[in-house]
């Protein structure tokens, strides 16, 4: 086998259907990538993506992207890695992904050579997995249960590089598109299946999986170089440059740690990572290390739908109702429980946002006693049905417009609603319910792999 | 020699809070100079029980309190109040809770 000294990765962006730059991508594609990465998964934009199955950008905008990365693939004869399809990387939402590639290498008369890899797992397995002790909380979270497990929709696990590197070994694939992945494993596959260093292949991975939000100002295209004892990050726009500081700080983003960061399989140690300043746009990393783990861990991700939200927005203005608000408030609270003391109280949820006060903070707001010009509240209710959120927003709302206070003087309304409806539906909500640490015996099985062409 | 005080957005490029997981709020503070972030980090100043009295936390429960070198930075991680996204959510990114970190006043002689 020859050794290849140098692996070219090209990433077009930090999410696929967040849309790049053509331009850009074009002239990174111009310097020879061997494979062309990209991730599409977080769990940023919330549960309901992964409870309600909701993917977190449209078709219309994965099809945009994926058109010009279709485009690249037949043009340069290189591979496409995409990981966590969707978003939340369930196996409808793989499926969905095939079917646009599908439906552009049709319209294209392109044909490829597709991996689909499906990363849902079985909830019985992970009802089995806990009752033998190999569940662990990943961070502050609440126990699992058999309960928990049933409750979430779908729980996927975040898969290691292990399936991508079967697929890479076994077959000639053109294209990969995962289920929920771990972030860089897109980027890091290919140079850890050409022998290059695991710890520089998934610091390149964890930087580039964001594109080259690394970069400064901040863009989309970025191209990394993994050579035998470091890597090269630059920016694919050339009005960008990466730094030592971009680069380090970018380290830190989103992480619960600068230097330990676990992933699937072991922990990526960069205490030792030293970053050099190459020339103007280009910096060297060096000393990455990863220290595979005697067991190996996936993180299952699932979550649950809780309930219906309704809402009511409004403003005060009155400065003596500001120095009464919060016996205001709590009063309100308690007429309405005693106007629904029918139902249960765990049925039910009301919350209170004081935007003036500690609307952005609640808890860990610092400030007490400000002194706002103006107050916007807003009451959250969450309950088993729409109906009963709505019928306890609206209760709460006429409650609180009439509600007399010590010092009253303005008596024909305390709150200014700017929207009508007055009570606002907001559908279901959802919780994240799983987010554990699973030990399993083969990365590879876990994930099942269907091969297709099109 | 005279002891002044500075206040930590003076001297920081970077200050800043988000989600690190569904279940954990990161805060990064990178400083504008490698001198100023080798004086904070000897100084003593920000630490632990700092954090955890600006935040109305318990300093236990701060998961990372870590000076980083390699990037002049800080970087400190707590327990989310609720899981990100669900009742009760007032920040889905975590993005505008470092607000409190601006104000520490750090001593720098000059």
């Amino acid at each position: 086998m020859v050794i290849m000294r140098e692996l070219h990765i090209l990433a077009p962006n930090g999410m696929l259907g967040y849309g790049f730059p053509v331009k850009w991508f074009k002239r990174a594609l111009s310097m020879n990538p061997h494979a062309i990465a990209v991730d599409s998964g977080s769990t940023d934009s919330g549960p309901h993506k992964l409870a309600m199955g909701v993917m977190t950008c449209s078709k219309e905008a994965y099809t945009k992207d994926i058109s010009l990365l279709l485009d690249a693939v037949s043009e340069k004869k290189i591979p496409l890695f995409i990981s966590s399809a969707g978003g939340a990387g369930t196996n409808a939402q793989v499926d969905i992904f095939l079917d646009i590639i599908e439906k552009i290498s049709r319209q294209r008369n392109y044909h490829f050579k597709i991996a689909a890899i499906y990363s849902e797992i079985d909830k019985n397995l992970i009802k089995e997995k806990l009752k033998n002790g190999q569940i662990a909380p990943c961070g502050p979270v609440p126990p699992l249960s058999d309960e928990e497990i049933d409750l979430a929709t779908t729980v996927v696990a975040q898969m290691g590089v292990e399936p991508f590197l079967k697929v890479l070994k076994e077959n000639d694939v053109d294209i990969i598109v995962s289920g929920r992945t771990y972030d860089p494993v897109a980027i890091a596959a290919m140079p850890i299946k050409e022998g290059f260093d695991p710890g520089l292949a998934w610091h390149m991975g964890k930087i580039m999986e964001c594109g080259a939000l690394c970069a400064e100002p901040a863009g989309k295209v970025m191209l990394g170089v993994i050579h035998e004892d470091h890597f090269i990050l630059e920016p694919g726009s050339l009005e960008e440059r990466c730094t030592i500081s971009s680069v380090a700080a970018h380290t830190l983003y989103e992480k619960s740690h600068p230097y330990f960061l676990p992933g699937p399989g072991g922990v990526l140690d960069l205490s030792d990572a030293r970053f050099e300043q190459l020339d103007d746009r280009r910096v060297k990393v060096s000393g990455s290390k990863f220290v595979a783990s005697d067991k190996y861990a996936v993180k299952l991700e699932g979550a649950k739908k809780v309930g219906f939200r309704s809402i009511f927005i409004g403003g005060v203005r009155d400065p003596i109702l500001i120095g009464h608000i919060d016996e205001v408030l709590t009063r309100v609270a308690k007429d309405v429980k005693d106007y629904f003391k029918d139902i249960p109280l765990d049925q039910y949820q009301m919350i209170y946002h004081v935007y003036g006060k500690n609307g952005v903070m609640a808890e860990l707001e610092p400030v007490k006693n400000a002194t706002p010009l103006e107050l916007c509240i807003i009451l959250e209710v969450a309950a088993p049905t729409q109906e009963l959120a709505t019928a306890i927003c609206s209760r709460a709302r006429t409650e609180l417009l009439h509600c007399p206070y010590e010092g009253r003087i303005g008596t024909a309304g305390n709150i200014a609603f700017p929207f009508t409806p007055l009570e606002i539906s907001l559908g279901e909500v959802c919780a994240f319910n799983v987010y554990h640490l699973m030990e399993i015996d083969d990365p590879v099985n876990l994930f099942p792999i269907r091969y297709l062409e099109v | 020699m005279n002891i002044k005080s500075v206040k930590l957005r003076d001297i920081a490029k970077v200050i800043r809070s988000k989600n690190a997981g569904p279940f954990e709020l990161t805060f990064d503070v990178i400083f504008k100079t490698k001198e100023d972030y080798e004086k904070v980090k000897a100084s003593g100043v920000l630490n632990k029980r700092l954090i955890a009295s600006l935040y109305n936390l318990d300093p236990q429960n701060i998961l990372t309190f870590v000076f980083y070198d390699a990037a002049n930075a800080v970087k400190i991680t707590i327990p989310r109040m609720r899981p990100q996204g669900s009742i009760g959510e007032v920040d889905m990114h975590g993005a505008q809770q470092y607000v409190p970190l601006f104000d520490i006043d750090i001593p720098i002689d000059l």
